[in-house]
């Protein structure tokens, strides 16, 4: 079962959590409000994978083709229409995302687990490879970079001196507003009927059907809402960098996607943005420290996998029920 | 008309006729064991009728349209529903949520994605009532998978059940399970039945059960119909006695 | 004409490499129902400890000689899959669940991928002594590198040699029958942990002699795991998965594609590539031969 915390619990903690995170443009400074901001893009990202994987029982290796394709459909309609407002990318950006997924996922989902998870990553390699070699329309591996966006349909500029920093702030509480959105949506999602659908696919597919799901049909829809979360994260990011290469199609990034998911806890709710989170800090650190860290990426996932395939969220959950048993006695 | 009528069906394994020209009807409102050795062609017949598996060659009539081509979620949608011989459940979900995900089915409420499952009180009430009709009070939250061996059991049949079929196949029902829970689940199936909701198949080797709960029984023998009638003609039935009662004629 | 025998040529000699990494992975699915996510990275393994023996040995031994080094990339590869299995893959059957091989799997590309950026470095390997001492053979009015019909012909015995191996030999059957039914294969005696171990290490020598034979040919390069595996997941895709039938039919099948491909459509010669495997998916969900999926 999806591991559960009480609902007081999780509302207390949430709030908290919820708090903290306002106060931060105010206590640190702008690298680490921007760090925060690219961690909670990603949890965005990690929580639409997630309900391919932790929901409907689906691994997908080939999830930077949405991030990717959300972040390039604001690129190329910045550079070859003109667009500013964040809003408008946004549409665009889930829009075309939300599209590649119906075609990718029609192709995946007739298929069982395995033959899915390679036909995903082969399928996001069909567009790096586009990205990479279309040289004229994408830059290639120059890539392309995007002015600062307008926000709030155009009531927010950021032009001028000190336009940096007061981006930074601005953006970073636009995408806790992104943030919070999701987790609610997709909350709602995994606990509707619909949700407890794509479960029952997980734990058996075949009782599944015989109890009358129409199961590669849900399977689709669930690779589409998946796409698009990832899509959003791939939009919300670029003003991060304000500049995207192919890198954020190619596999390694597929993996990481993965490997955030996992180390939080992927038969969680929670886990992948606690994931999400952790490892941006990881990464970041470990970049610095060594340049092999994808290695590093490896020999946790493989520890991880063998000794603690709950992730993070499953050794917390495993602790506080030892320590409520304890206090028991 | 027959609610169920299969004729001359045929499924082969290799050179192995599993259902060799089976004539097989089911009238409405019947409560019918379906017996037979291992390889009789039980579990392939029902196979057949509920679209795990595609015949060779013969027809399935259900309320008089041949659904020989039909996909399994039609089949159900049209009221027929199986139970499984090996249990088979969502074990990562709740006892309750296995329940009422058939509800939800029934109910045509499985496109829901904009309110909570838990908020739909009258599907949880009546998944709550259908698994204390199997006696599994009060294992509503508890995960199916940790569930002991027999109330896994009784929950395969609950959520078969809350489909509410017209026609309900149970593969081996009471096999593993102790004598009141044995009890439990024919004495729900048979009240349903009589009440005039639903028909139901048993497959069944617990002869006792056979004999008490059914009003009809069917003998298959290497993939044919060797008896089809009433338990005491069954019974006395010179080849059923033969090849399936050990070649001794029960009291 | 003369243009067209070569195209041939090319074909077979790239769906040789491509048979032995289809036929590898397939080999391990079809016993253990496991896809190794690293076995693209199994390939460039054997490609540069087999470069990296003939370089080493070059301008020592003569070059006869080194045609008896190509095989160390092969043997190398194999070997790790014997540890591999026990080590990572072992504790994952009980456990169940299919992502949890995938995703150990994946971690080992990634740990594979980088320990061999920090062995061999960035900078391409080339061996390519072995194609020079061969050099080229005369067909019509054409020259073709003899080496070419030596990797055709590798490619040749290796997939007969496997397919003796899986259908004629005892432990051949016995591979079969685990395959077919774990459970019972173990009960009837079978030590099934060394069937898996020896299905994992023949699949991995297969495809570490894929990656041995076309180092002389062409250059180790980092990347080169990703895209041969991208590759035969495209000849399984197409030929099935389970079978050493489909591996040679989707080998065959994926290097004509691309040898057409390259002449007409240098440019996107790889999309090319997706979109049949695309294609025959839509028509044939399980590939043309496939088995198990």
């Amino acid at each position: 079962m999806m591991q559960n915390t009480s609902l007081r619990s999780a509302t207390i903690a949430g709030f908290s959590i919820l708090a903290g995170l306002l106060v931060v443009p105010f206590i640190l400074d702008p690298y680490q409000t921007l760090l925060l901001t690219y961690g909670l893009v990603m949890a965005i990202a990690a929580l639409g994978f997630n309900l391919l994987l932790g929901y409907t029982g689906l691994l997908s290796f080939g999830h930077s083709a949405y991030f990717g394709a959300g972040a390039y459909a604001v690129a190329l309609s910045a550079k070859y229409l003109g667009v500013t407002s964040m809003e408008a990318f946004i549409a665009i950006g889930v829009l075309s995302t939300a599209l590649i997924a119906a075609v990718f996922g029609a192709i995946c989902v007739r298929h069982t687990k395995i033959f899915f998870a390679i036909l995903a990553m082969a399928l996001s390699q069909v567009i790096w490879t586009l990205a990479y070699k279309l040289y004229d329309i994408t830059n290639g591996t120059d890539g392309l970079n995007i002015p600062f966006p307008t926000l709030l349909g155009g009531s927010m500029e950021f032009v001028g001196s000190g336009s940096y920093q007061r981006f930074v702030n601005a953006y970073y509480f636009y995408v806790i507003g992104f943030f919070i959105a999701a987790l609610v949506v997709m909350w709602v999602i995994v606990n509707s009927p619909f949700g407890k659908v794509l479960q029952s696919i997980r734990d058996n597919d075949v009782r599944a059907e015989f109890i009358g799901m129409p199961v590669k049909l849900y399977r689709w829809f669930a690779f589409i809402i998946s796409g698009s979360f990832t899509g959003l994260a791939g939009v919300l990011w670029i003003p991060l960098n304000r500049h995207v290469t192919p890198d954020v199609l190619h596999w390694p990034f597929s993996g990481e996607i993965v490997f955030m998911t996992v180390l939080g806890g992927f038969k969680s709710f929670i886990g992948p943005v606690v994931g999400a989170l952790f490892f941006n800090y990881l990464k970041t650190y470990a970049i610095a420290w060594t340049e092999y860290w994808q290695m590093l990426l490896g020999i946790v996932l493989v520890v991880l996998v063998i000794a603690l395939p709950t992730g993070i969220v499953g050794i917390i959950s495993n602790l506080a029920s030892r320590m409520r048993a304890g206090g028991k006695q | 008309m027959a609610l169920l009528e299969t004729r001359q069906l045929v499924k082969s394994f290799g050179e192995n006729r599993a259902v060799d020209g089976v004539n097989f009807t089911v009238n409405e409102g019947e409560l019918l064991a379906l017996i037979g050795s291992n390889g009789a062609g039980k579990t392939t017949l029902v196979n057949l009728i509920s679209a795990f598996l595609h015949p060779d060659e013969g027809e399935i009539l259900f309320k008089g349209d041949n659904i020989n081509e039909w996909s399994p979620s039609r089949r159900i949608q049209a009221g027929i529903a199986r139970s499984f011989q090996l249990v088979s459940l969502f074990d990562d979900l709740s006892a309750r949520d296995n329940v009422a995900l058939a509800i939800f089915r029934r109910d045509n409420k499985i496109g829901r994605v904009t309110s909570l499952a838990a908020a739909d009180s009258a599907v949880s009430d009546e998944a709550d009532d259908i698994m204390g009709r199997f006696g599994l009070v009060d294992k509503g939250d508890v995960r199916a998978g940790e569930l002991a061996h027999g109330e896994r059991k009784l929950l395969d049949v609950a959520v078969a059940f809350a489909l509410s079929p017209d026609l309900l196949f149970l593969d081996e029902p009471t096999s593993g399970v102790n004598t009141r829970d044995k009890n439990q689940i024919m004495d729900t199936i048979s009240n349903v039945v009589r009440e005039g909701n639903m028909s139901a198949v048993i497959i069944e080797h617990d002869m006792d059960v056979v004999f008490t709960y059914s009003e009809r029984i069917v003998a298959m023998h290497h993939g044919v119909i060797l008896a089809d009638g009433k338990p005491e003609d069954v019974r006395r039935n010179p080849d059923v006695i033969e090849n399936m009662l050990g070649g001794v004629a029960p009291d | 004409m003369d243009i067209f025998v070569f195209q041939i040529l090319n074909s077979l000699f790239y769906a040789s490499v491509l048979f032995l990494i289809a036929a590898g992975l397939s080999l391990i699915y079809g016993v253990m129902g496991i896809v190794n996510l690293a076995h693209g990275s199994f390939f460039a393994l054997g490609a540069y400890v087999t470069a990296t023996a003939l370089r080493a040995a070059g301008d020592v031994v003569p070059a006869p000689v080194l045609f008896l080094l190509l095989p160390t990339g092969a043997i190398v590869v194999g070997l790790v899959g014997l540890v591999v299995e026990p080590v990572l893959l072992r504790t994952l059957y009980k456990r169940g669940g299919e992502e949890y091989p995938l995703l150990i799997t994946f971690g080992l590309l990634l740990i594979l991928e980088d320990a061999m950026r920090f062995i061999w470095g960035g900078n391409p390997l080339p061996a390519g002594k072995l194609v020079e001492y061969l050099g080229s053979i005369s067909i019509l009015d054409l020259s073709y590198p003899a080496y070419g019909l030596f990797v055709i012909a590798i490619g040749a015995v290796a997939g007969i040699g496997l397919w003796l191996f899986v259908y004629k030999t005892r432990f051949g059957s016995v591979l079969r029958a685990t395959s077919q039914d774990m459970k019972m294969a173990s009960n009837l005696g079978v030590n099934t942990s060394m069937v898996y171990m020896a299905a994992f290490g023949v699949g991995s020598l297969m495809v570490g002699l894929g990656g041995a034979i076309i180092v002389p040919y062409q250059t180790a390069v980092l990347g080169m795991g990703m895209d041969a595996l991208i590759l035969a997941f495209v000849v399984v895709v197409i030929g099935g998965l389970g079978s050493l039938k489909g591996a040679l039919v989707g080998a065959l099948a994926v290097s004509f594609v691309r040898t057409l491909g390259i002449q007409f459509f240098p440019e996107i010669e790889l999309a090319v590539l997706y979109i049949i495997a695309a294609l025959v998916l839509l028509v044939r969900p399980t590939g043309l031969f496939g088995g198990k999926i």
